[in-house]
This record gives C-alpha cells, sequence and structure tokens, in this order.
C-alpha cells in the first residue's frame, strides 16, 4: 500500500501566502487549492492581487510568508522541479514578434533543456492542439491577438506541464476569440488531465462545474465549486455571489477603519 | 535557502540540456540581432562618428608619445580605436541587460526566468549571448577602421578575441547589476548620463593617463580605479598580441564580481525584483 495516493496530491497548494509592498499589502493570508485536471477560476477585480499571486508562484519574486507547492514540490526549496511541471501563459505579451511561431516554441524548449528531435515532435503536437499548424514559419507580428493568445497557450504546454496558470489570458479578444479559448483550454485541462488556474475579471467566464476562487483586496473571500460559492453567498448566481462577498467585504472594512 | 535548494535541483537536469539551454538563448539572441538591423547600425556608427569627426579633430590637438603597447608614434585615431570597441561593448551590455529587465510589454524577462533551470546558469547564459553580439559589432567596426588606416597586427585580430569576450562579459553583468539594483536608471537617458558618460570619459579611452595625472592627480586615480580603463588596456594591449596583466586581473576580478552581484540581485530571496516591482494585479 502507498503512503499516500499520488492522484490525490494537488496540482497547486497555496497555503497561508501573504505579501507586501512597502507598506501596501497585497496579498493576505491566501490558501487555495487547484486540483488535477479541475479547471479553476480566479476571479478578482483589477488590483485584487492576481499577478502578485502569479510573480510568486512562478518565482519571480520570493514567497515571504506561506508556502506553494506545484505537485507536492515547494518553489522555494525545489524551484527546478515545481516550474517543470507549470506552464504560464502571462498578462504581458511573452512571444517575440520579430520571430517565427516555430522559433518562438524552439527556444521555449531550449529553456527547459528539451532535445531538438524531441521540440520537433512536442511542436507539432501543440501547435496541432491550437490549430495552428499552417502559421508555423508566419512571424508573430503577422498574427492577430486571438492567434497570439493561442500561441502562448501552445508555449505554455510546450513542455508537456501538469498545472497550467494564464492570467488574464482574454484581455484585448473578442467574443468569439474569447469563447474560442475558453473552450480550448477547458477541454484541455478535461482530455489531458492538466489542472487550470485561470485569472480573470470576468465573471461569465466561470460555468458550471468549475472551481472558484474569490479574491478581493489580497484575501480570499469564497473557494470551492460554483454551486457551493453561490449557495452559500445566498446570492442568485455567481455574479450576484461575487457583488455581496466584495461589497460585504468592502463595508466591513469601511466599518472597521471609519 | 535558493542555495540548498538549486542544489537539490542540480541533478534534475544534464549537462547536455544546460548546453542545449545556453544554445537557445544564443540562439535568440542571435536571431534578435538578425532581424533588428537598426540596432545594428546605430551600434556602429556612434564609435564611426566618434572616429571619423572627433579624431580627426583632435588630431592635431592631442599628440600621443610612445606609450606601450605601441612602439612607434601612432595617430590619435589609432589610440581611440580600443577604447572606442570598449564603448561599443559598454553600451552593448548596458543596453541588452536593460532592454531584459524594462521590455515588461514583451515579458521576455519572465519567460527566461520561469525556465526550470537554475537562475545563475539562465543570466549566465543570458550574458554569454549579449557579449557575442557585442564582439561581432566590435569587428565589424574594426574592419571599417582599417578602411581607415588603422591597423593592428594580423595576430592581434586573434588574441583581440579572448579579450572581447572577457571584456564584453564584464560590462554585460555590470549592465545587470545596475539594471536591477537601480530603480532611478529605468531610461536608456539616465544610464547615458550616469553610467556610460562617466564611465567613458573618465577611463583612458580618449586620452593616455599621464595626460590627465598631469592636469588632475585625483581625477587619475578615479581613472585608475575604473574597470572601463582596465576592460580598454585590455584591448588595446591584445590587439597589438600583447597581455596587460593588471588589466586582465582587474577585468577577471570584476567579471566574477559584478556577475556574483547581479545573481544576487535576480535572486527572488534577495527581493529587489519584488521591491521595485508594483504590478496593478
Amino acid at each position: 500500500m502507498k503512503p499516500f495516493d499520488l492522484a490525490q496530491i494537488p496540482a497547486l497548494e497555496i497555503d497561508s501566502v501573504s505579501h507586501r509592498y512597502g507598506v501596501r499589502v497585497a496579498l493576505n493570508g491566501v490558501s487555495l487549492t487547484v486540483r488535477q485536471s479541475s479547471f479553476t477560476v480566479l476571479l478578482g477585480l483589477n488590483g485584487a492581487g492576481k499577478s502578485t499571486l502569479f510573480s510568486l508562484i512562478t518565482r519571480l519574486y520570493a514567497i515571504r510568508s506561506g508556502q506553494i507547492r506545484i505537485f507536492g514540490h515547494n518553489v522555494a526549496n525545489e524551484p527546478g522541479a515545481a516550474l517543470s511541471k507549470l506552464g504560464v501563459v502571462f498578462q504581458s505579451r511573452a512571444l517575440d514578434v520579430d520571430i517565427s511561431v516555430r522559433q518562438n516554441l524552439m527556444y521555449h524548449a531550449a529553456l527547459h533543456g528539451i532535445p531538438s528531435k524531441r521540440t520537433n515532435e512536442l511542436i507539432a503536437q501543440v501547435l496541432d492542439r491550437v490549430a495552428m499548424t499552417d502559421r508555423s514559419l508566419d512571424r508573430v507580428r503577422n498574427l492577430s491577438i486571438g492567434q497570439m493568445r493561442r500561441i502562448e497557450i501552445a508555449r505554455a504546454l510546450l513542455h508537456q506541464p501538469r498545472l497550467l496558470l494564464l492570467d488574464e489570458p482574454t484581455v484585448g479578444l473578442d467574443i468569439k476569440a474569447r469563447a474560442d479559448i475558453l473552450d480550448h483550454v477547458r477541454r484541455l485541462s478535461m482530455i489531458e488531465g492538466i489542472g487550470v488556474l485561470w485569472a480573470t475579471h470576468l465573471i461569465d467566464e466561470a460555468s458550471a462545474g468549475d472551481d472558484v476562487v474569490v479574491l478581493h483586496k489580497g484575501s480570499v473571500l469564497a473557494h470551492g465549486g460554483l454551486g457551493e460559492v453561490v449557495g452559500k453567498s445566498g446570492g442568485a448566481d455567481l455574479r450576484d455571489a461575487f457583488n455581496r462577498l466584495t461589497g460585504a467585504a468592502d463595508q466591513d472594512e469601511l466599518e472597521s477603519t471609519g | 535557502m535558493t542555495a540548498a535548494g538549486e542544489a537539490m535541483d542540480r541533478h534534475s537536469f544534464s549537462l547536455a540540456q544546460y548546453l542545449i539551454c545556453l544554445k537557445g538563448i544564443v540562439w535568440r539572441e542571435a536571431l534578435r540581432f538578425i532581424h533588428q538591423r537598426e540596432r545594428f547600425v546605430s551600434a556602429l556608427v556612434r564609435p564611426l562618428v566618434w572616429l571619423f569627426i572627433f579624431a580627426a579633430g583632435f588630431r592635431q590637438v592631442l599628440g600621443v608619445s610612445i606609450i606601450p603597447p605601441y612602439e612607434t608614434y601612432v595617430l590619435y585615431e589609432v589610440y581611440i580605436a580600443p577604447g572606442l570597441i570598449a564603448m561599443i561593448q559598454l553600451f552593448n551590455g548596458m543596453q541588452s541587460s536593460l532592454t531584459m529587465v524594462y521590455d515588461r510589454e514583451t515579458g521576455g524577462m519572465r519567460t527566461l526566468l520561469v525556465s526550470p533551470f537554475p537562475r545563475w546558469w539562465l543570466l549566465t547564459s543570458k550574458l554569454l549571448a549579449g557579449t557575442l553580439v557585442s564582439v561581432l559589432q566590435a569587428y565589424a567596426f574594426l574592419v571599417i577602421a582599417w578602411f581607415w588606416e588603422i591597423e593592428a597586427p594580423p595576430l592581434g585580430y586573434l588574441a583581440l578575441l579572448p579579450a572581447l569576450l572577457l571584456s564584453g562579459f564584464m560590462l554585460g553583468a555590470l549592465g545587470m547589476l545596475i539594471s536591477s539594483l537601480i530603480k532611478q536608471l529605468e531610461n536608456f537617458a539616465g544610464v547615458m548620463n550616469f553610467v556610460i558618460f562617466p564611465m567613458f570619459f573618465a577611463s583612458s579611452a580618449l586620452y593616455p593617463l599621464w595626460r590627465v595625472k598631469e592636469s588632475s592627480l585625483f581625477l587619475y586615480y578615479v581613472c585608475e580605479l575604473n574597470p572601463f580603463t582596465h576592460a580598454t588596456e585590455l584591448i588595446r594591449f591584445a590587439l597589438y598580441e600583447q597581455v596587460s596583466w593588471v588589466s586582465l586581473s582587474v577585468v577577471l576580478g570584476c567579471t566574477v564580481a559584478f556577475l556574483f552581484g547581479a545573481i544576487l540581485a535576480y535572486d527572488p530571496a534577495r527581493g529587489f525584483l519584488a521591491r521595485r516591482n508594483n504590478p496593478a494585479g
């Protein structure tokens, strides 16, 4: 008998993480988990702390208090093991627009130490997955924003991560492209069993069956299945629940300070 | 924390994989170099302006006596050529390090730093890639200068290569260190005023140090302590098939110190990045 079941290790486990910039508190005791092959929506307005959280998970900033584990690997102690299981789509554009799609992907593969023969196979695979095979030799500059997003997702998936983080991946996309990307990533998490953390301020990007984390001013206000979060808040739907939760938090804050 | 962490991680990648990573970073820098011809041209025009205009104008004013490594009187143009090569590397080092950090739009730095390889390896590879570009620029300058009758012994051009690699590495590491430490230097104009110009002028690039000594002893000591002086002298001696051991030691020492400092500065545990950045989300 195994001491614990591998399948039970969360893809991402954030345990009471706090972070501040000078005196401004960006994250206040944040805890959340992303289960394997789940689609978890991190819902928060601009300034809620989503990007700070991403910077901590990706080890851009040091974790000062609390712990972050990716498949059980502590980001602070075993950064290599943790980061090799992680794929990220940053909010800021991360592709080099002057070179081709393929060259961008080759660069990424090198950053993961993947030999060139294997790289070719993987590139073919991920481009096929995002339906961009025919654009592999095009310069990134010549793609639409939606296509660039798809390439960024392909790039994030290239080294076959088990956890995918996306920071506001639909910013700047039209409704159709937004729906495509969302649908696509959702399918990925289902078929390939990838744990997905999807950060957004757009409430309608969460749907039934997703896990939802409501992050507001650096604190987690609710965490659980979408139905559960809505039910607990007493709201009619997620939008209502979100407004109730954040409204109540703001009210508390007003009362305690004023 | 990180030292222990990376020690634990080290065996997860083979040496071959480290080389794949290095090759990828160098290759990408080469592609950027090919695609940004304006950058290459402007990097070349800058020293040529100094050579064609400044040096021509000062030729009559500034005589250069026979000092090592020169064995005869040399024209002023010949004297300043090594300094201009070092200037190419100084600009290149500052530019590539700064764009790497401040080019938030492209998120290039984030892409690099989420790689599972240890950070010291990523930064060293990145520096090496930038250095190779500056070496190409330096040789392109020397080709044009050759037509301007600045001719070094043939083997000098070969002996120059290790000197260029070392000085380029030192200046690149300095740029990386500065970019990580000082917020005020976010734009290039600030770097020009506070780093490039003082380093360039308070050095042996434009005038031999004995001349500086005649006018100000204090300035002379500043120049002697300036690592850029030693980068220039390392290049100057190498071009004439000689080794300036003092300069070589200074450049080596500074390279190690700057690189070590830059790696520390980019260590998330030290938090320079965290202290500076303040993202909206």
